[in-house]
């Protein structure tokens, strides 16, 4: 843990911290539809084209019904729609570029896998990009899953906060407004100027074949001069969205941590910060919207003391390094490197795993199966708690406030009131919808994953066995039905069985949860808006802040620690004081 | 004015009365035989899962007891201590009965009071008159509503109903648990009789406006004995929480099999046994078995103030009114007003104007009256002569038309009233300062009565409203418990603005009538607020519909009962704040002990996963940070604990957390030191603790 380590830990939360408001300001107009922002005499025209071509009436609010059943068909179709580009990839445009390379077969239920995946905003890979997508493909059919979805999540964030704040409302809005003004205005334009960035730090943005180099040094076993080939194509607007949005996609297997796809320190660090930007900004969103900034601090710092604590944790662990290698004499200078690129190191392999775990980003710059168990367990956390410290864009904010909900009414009750959230009665209707999100999430993790455990198919797919092998699994599902998408590698789950069982994993965890939550939003929306004394509820200040985080950790912990004693616990216990690896 | 007087002096004697004979009834032990005993024979009735089904996390329970009893059977063939087996079993039985004995016990404490009501009506016959007017003795059950009977002194009212001639007292210590009677009559306010009361004297003709079993006192009997329990919101909400906790952790549990066959765990370290051990103490038995306990107690704790709430709901509401209406004669002030000061007239002696005014107030026997002899005792030191000790003297009372009121004495007339009577009676102008003296305790709020002796103005007595003491320090911790005082009165805008000042009220009503009371509970109603308040009138009756907590006083009409979802049998006004004050205690102690449970997890994980995975992996052993002796016995004392928990807090579900009036921040950060943290902390204690005794005594 060094000195430089805590100044670009400071750094980072520092300027997140600064970015929150401008972008929360931002995102407000931009989320109502009578909204008014710079971009308008360049965009408006274009807006409202849109709603022409969708047939859409952008004054028309839809109830909460009606918004699940617009934002549903529009995931349904959207995703069959990348199904059949996957599918028919190669009798697509510029499938030449990339011919004799694509080795992995798109078979039907890595098709679904995938389309699945980047409908829900997971961007789990049962692939690596370089040996599976054509540009087109990526371009296509994922790029435009990166933006869609990101934007749904948005907007059903979006929707839910409306809803606090309305008084007795009908609608939460229009799905098709929201998701028109938030690609237009945010996603699109920020990502044209950020893939410019990428592109002036090294990335590469091209329609080239896969080329063919001599590499300096070769392999020290053979004499022959070693030859790579390396892949091209239009990565920057791709990684640029994948980062913005917290999709996590990697164009090329190896992700972030690919020379190409995140060249520089400098490009590291906004790609860091780029993760967090529009989760954060809803925060201020949030607070703006129901009229109380300190709420919408007291969210912000909530997450911020989970997102320092489970970072901390890790890059501590990770710091100590392996005993096991230091026995064999290896070197860990500043702790355990297996995994990690040279060029990030310990801390800052160990800040991208917890912020894209964090959010359900799952982009990676290094691997999280070669963490020490410790250092591994707390990205595996932080998906498991729901993905809510920040978390994925409006995703984060949604399943937060599922759990402002829930700890509000466990223990608004302590003030003898009927529990109220700002100034809403939280009634049986409103516990059941939280609660059946949260049973989904937690559900869908652990009963996939114990029948991987007993399942021949399951316990094929790994590559390591014993408690590190339990951990790939559970990373798996608890990856995919949180939308996440990075992997414990090590498993192999390109499988019919894996492909399918992951892609339900994501179903069930985004929309068999976004539905109760919007339902959640209908009902709040209803409900009169109690003025706030000094009896209400407080939803600021530090004991609130200490109440959310406790509820969230204690949840966490009581529902995945068994899982967890028995994956990494165990393995950290065995590596510390025995001779077994795994 | 005399009457109104008169009224509310008796009413306040019946508190003092009422509250000191209740006092007595309420100092029943928590444990008393009396009630355990009955308790623990219906805990064991309660078993019947057709009941148990209702509450989700004891029906678990339940079904987990049930299933390590059959184990017994298999512990042979699954290896396991059936020593070990037969405890665990007993221990989750005795999980399920300590919830039913709560629940019992709450019950009980009603049904000692149903039962002392119940005695009062067995064998009650009525004086039934027909069309005719011919009297038949019937049995009382056989009345109907419309029909009519008559009574007479000594006899037992025989069902509820409205007198429509007559006037009667009426001992109706049956239901409110005093002995001194009252006035009903026929006509106004006070004309509504209960069955079960006795007429003292007099004669009356009722008209029944109940029929048999839903008479005031049937509803009370049932409501008391929790026999007509419905959940309200807030528990149904808080039952889908655990039930919702209870389904989360029968998947953590039912998973944890083939997470256990994977990693190797040992079948007899994740036997049903020792599963079923572990689901049932993370599931939330604490809170899930003092739930309906502790909203019994909440409605136990009104009927011990005397005040009958006629649904759970109701209790629950009056903990979340942030507005009081609060009628100002009787609830803030005293009732009546008092003389606090002579102001002479210029050119007058202080100590003349006290004498005449003490004179003139002798026969007076209004509390006005006595008030201005009593202050003219104190501040001149003037004795109050009895009236034989002034033969002489004639007493002029106060009438309507003349509105003063005096003596004549050794052919001097004093007289004392409203200014401009008193300015006809002499028959002149007032000197300046006199007319000031006036306009300034008008002003103030004050009642300015005008003292003359033949034509000489002697000078001004203010009469004021005196604020009961306590009431502002009450009326501010309200405020910082974010609720809002409103004063009712009658008064004008000026003497209203002066006294709500006075009680440091937040807002007033003044020249109210039942039509702009109902438009002010409306008005903040529509604003968001949960309005409360208490009438007796049958004006008063759509107020107390409309109001989210209507508290009907006793001694009101059968139409402001009926509106009411609550009623005083004190039929003292201020009670209303007890009122809130017990709803939010009920909310407080549900929270409390939500947390408390919840909490108790952590400890708990921290005995068992050890426990469990230790003879697969030794190396887990430093995550035993008890330092619990082996594995059963920590499963064992965690199981312990949580059944033993259940009984160690029934006395704080039955009586409920400490109520303090406190702003919200406040009370949330005190109680989540105390339960949440608490809840963290105490188990590792108690689970330790327990540990030891159990091997000190080879449990396991």
């Amino acid at each position: 843990m060094t000195a430089s380590g805590w100044i670009q830990l400071a750094l980072y939360v520092g300027i997140l911290a600064l970015l929150t408001k401008p972008m929360g300001l931002f995102l407000v107009k931009v989320l109502d539809a009578r909204g008014r922002t710079f971009l308008d005499p360049v965009i408006k025209p274009v807006e409202r084209l849109m709603y022409r071509i969708l047939g859409v009436d952008p004054q028309t609010e839809y109830n909460w019904k009606q918004y699940a059943v617009a934002m549903l068909l529009f995931s349904l179709v959207s995703c069959i729609f990348t199904y059949a580009i996957l599918r028919l990839q190669a009798c697509l445009p510029w499938y030449g570029a990339a011919q004799g390379h694509l080795s992995t077969v798109m078979t039907p239920d890595l098709a679904f896998n995938t389309a699945v995946s980047f409908t829900t905003n997971t961007n789990w890979q049962s692939y690596g990009g370089e040996n599976t997508m054509s540009y087109f493909s990526q371009m296509v059919g994922l790029a435009s899953h990166n933006f869609f979805s990101a934007a749904t999540g948005i907007a059903i964030a979006a929707a839910l906060v409306r809803a606090i704040a309305r008084d007795k409302a009908k609608t939460i809005g229009n799905f098709w407004v929201d998701l028109v003004r938030i690609n237009l205005y945010v996603l699109i334009p920020v990502c044209i100027v950020y893939a410019l960035f990428l592109v002036s730090q090294g990335m590469i943005q091209n329609f080239r074949p896969y080329t063919d180099i001599t590499v300096l040094e070769q392999a020290p076993a053979t004499t022959q001069p070693a030859v790579q080939t390396l892949q091209m194509g239009p990565m920057a607007s791709q990684v640029a969205i994948k980062m913005l949005g917290t999709n996590g996609g990697g164009y090329a297997n190896a992700n972030a941590a690919h020379p190409f796809e995140n060249p520089t320190p400098l490009s590291n660090f906004i790609q860091m910060l780029s993760i967090f930007l529009i989760p954060s900004g809803l925060t201020y969103y949030l607070g703006r919207t129901v009229k109380s900034q300190k709420h919408g601090w007291a969210v912000w710092a909530s997450m911020a003391v989970l997102f320092i604590g489970a970072t901390t944790v890790c890059w501590w662990a990770e710091s100590r390094g392996n005993p096991h290698f230091a026995e064999l004499g290896v070197v860990q200078t500043g702790g355990n490197m297996e995994g990690k690129e040279v060029r990030f190191g310990i801390f800052n392999s160990a800040l991208f795993a917890n912020i894209t775990t964090d959010a359900s980003c799952g982009a990676v710059n290094s691997m999280h199966d070669s963490y020490t168990p410790l250092g591994g367990m707390m990205p595996m956390l932080n998906i498991q708690l729901g993905e809510i410290i920040f978390g994925g864009v409006g995703a984060g904010l949604y399943g937060m406030l599922v759990f402002v909900v829930v700890t509000i009414f466990i223990a608004g009750l302590m003030v003898g009131r009927t529990p109220e959230y700002l100034g809403k009665k939280i009634e049986a209707y409103d516990v059941k919808t939280a609660s059946l999100a949260i049973l989904i999430l937690t559900h869908s993790i652990l009963i996939f994953t114990a029948w991987a455990c007993i399942s021949d198919w399951g316990r094929a797919g790994l590559n390591n066995n014993g408690p590190h092998g339990f951990s790939e699994m559970l990373y798996a599902y608890s990856s995919a039905a949180g939308n996440n998408g990075s992997a414990f590698a090590g498993l192999n789950t390109n499988t019919p069985w894996w492909n399918t069982t992951m892609a339900l994993a994501m179903l069930f965890g985004r929309f068999l949860m976004i539905v109760p939550i919007i339902a959640l939003a209908g009902s709040l929306a209803g409900k009169k808006r109690i003025p706030q004394s000094a009896g209400s509820f407080p939803v600021s200040g530090v004991t609130f802040v200490v109440l959310l985080v406790g509820t969230i950790l204690i949840a966490g912990a009581l529902t995945f620690l068994p899982a967890l004693a028995l994956g990494p616990i165990v393995e950290h216990f065995l590596m510390t004081n025995t001779t077994q690896l795994f | 004015m005399a009457t109104v007087t008169q009224t509310s002096r008796r009413s306040s004697t019946h508190t003092e009365l009422s509250s000191g004979s209740r006092a007595k009834a309420q100092q029943r032990s928590l444990f008393d035989m009396e009630i355990v005993g009955p308790a623990i024979k219906a805990s064991l009735a309660k078993l019947n899962p057709l009941l148990m089904v209702k509450n989700p996390v004891m029906f678990v329970t339940e079904v987990g007891a049930a299933v390590t009893t059959v184990e017994l059977f298999f512990a042979r063939t699954h290896s396991e201590p059936l020593g070990f087996v037969l405890q665990i079993a007993l221990w989750l039985w005795f999980t399920v009965l300590f919830a039913n004995l709560a629940e019992a016990m709450a019950e009980g404490r009603g049904k000692a009071q149903a039962d002392g009501l119940r005695r009062s009506r067995t064998k009650a016959s009525a004086r039934k008159i027909d069309v005719n007017g011919i009297e038949t003795l019937v049995p009382a059950e056989t009345l109907r509503k419309g029909d009519t009977f008559v009574c007479t002194a000594n006899d037992v009212i025989p069902a509820d109903g409205e007198i429509i001639e007559g006037a009667a007292t009426v001992n109706e210590s049956a239901i409110t648990g005093e002995s001194a009677p009252v006035i009903r009559e026929a006509g106004g306010d006070r004309s509504a009789v209960t069955g079960g009361t006795t007429v003292l004297s007099d004669r009356i003709i009722v008209r029944v406006t109940a029929d048999p079993g839903e008479s005031f006192m049937d509803r009370m009997i049932g409501l008391i004995e929790g026999a007509k329990r419905q959940k309200t919101p807030n528990e149904i909400a808080l039952n889908i929480l655990l039930a919702a906790l209870t389904i989360i952790f029968l998947i953590v549990i039912m998973t944890l099999k083939p997470f256990g066959i994977y990693s190797g765990l040992l079948p007899s370290s994740i036997s049903i046994t020792i599963l079923v051990a572990l689901l049932v103490c993370l599931i939330p038995t604490t809170i899930g078995g003092l739930l309906s306990a502790i909203g019994i107690a909440g409605i136990d704790r009104m009927v011990q103030h005397n005040v009958l709430a006629m649904s759970g709901r109701a209790v629950e509401a009056a903990g979340d009114v942030d507005v009081l209406l609060l009628d100002k004669t009787g609830t803030i002030t005293l009732g009546n007003r008092q003389a606090t000061e002579f102001v002479p007239a210029p050119g007058v002696d202080p100590r003349e104007l006290a004498d005449a005014a003490q004179l003139s107030s002798l026969a007076d026997e209004t509390p006005e009256g006595r008030s201005i002899v009593v202050l003219a005792k104190e501040q001149f030191g003037l004795r109050g002569r009895e009236l034989h000790e002034l033969p002489h003297a004639t007493f002029v009372p106060f009438t309507a038309q003349t509105r003063m009121s005096g003596v004549n004495i050794n052919g001097t007339q004093i007289r004392k009233g409203a200014a401009d009577s008193i300015a006809t009676f002499v028959g002149s102008k007032f000197p300046d300062e006199v007319n000031k003296a006036v306009d300034k305790i008008a002003r103030s709020g004050g009642t300015p009565l005008v003292v003359a002796s033949n034509q000489r103005v002697l000078g001004t007595i203010h009469l004021k409203d005196i604020v009961k003491a306590g009431l502002p320090d009450r009326f501010r911790r309200f405020r910082a418990m974010g609720i809002k005082t409103v004063m009712i009165t009658g008064d004008n805008r000026l003497t209203a603005a002066s006294i709500a000042a006075e009680a440091g009220v937040d807002d007033f009503l003044a020249q109210a009538t039942p039509e702009n009371k109902l438009a002010l509970i409306r008005k903040e109603q529509a604003a968001g607020h949960l309005v409360a308040m208490t009438g007796d009138g049958t004006n008063d009756a759509p107020a107390l519909a409309q109001a989210d907590v209507g508290v009907a006083m006793n001694t009101g009409t059968q139409a402001a009962k009926e509106a009411g979802n609550m009623v005083d049998l004190d039929s003292n006004p201020t009670k209303l704040i007890e009122v809130v004050e017990i709803g939010k205690q009920l909310l407080m102690t549900r929270g409390a002990l939500t947390t408390f449970s919840i909490a108790n997890d952590v400890a708990k994980y921290f005995a068992i996963i050890p426990a469990i995975m230790v003879a697969t992996f030794p190396v887990i052993k430093p995550l035993n940070i008890m330092g619990l002796q082996s594995p059963h016995s920590a499963i064992l004392s965690a199981v312990i604990f949580n059944a033993l928990i259940i009984i160690i807090l029934i006395p704080l579900a039955l009586r409920g957390v400490k109520f303090r009036p406190l702003g919200a921040a406040v009370i949330l950060r005190r109680n989540l030191l105390i339960y949440g943290l608490g809840g963290v902390t105490i188990p590792f204690i108690g689970i330790k603790a327990i540990d030891i005794i159990v091997n000190l005594m080879h449990l396991a």
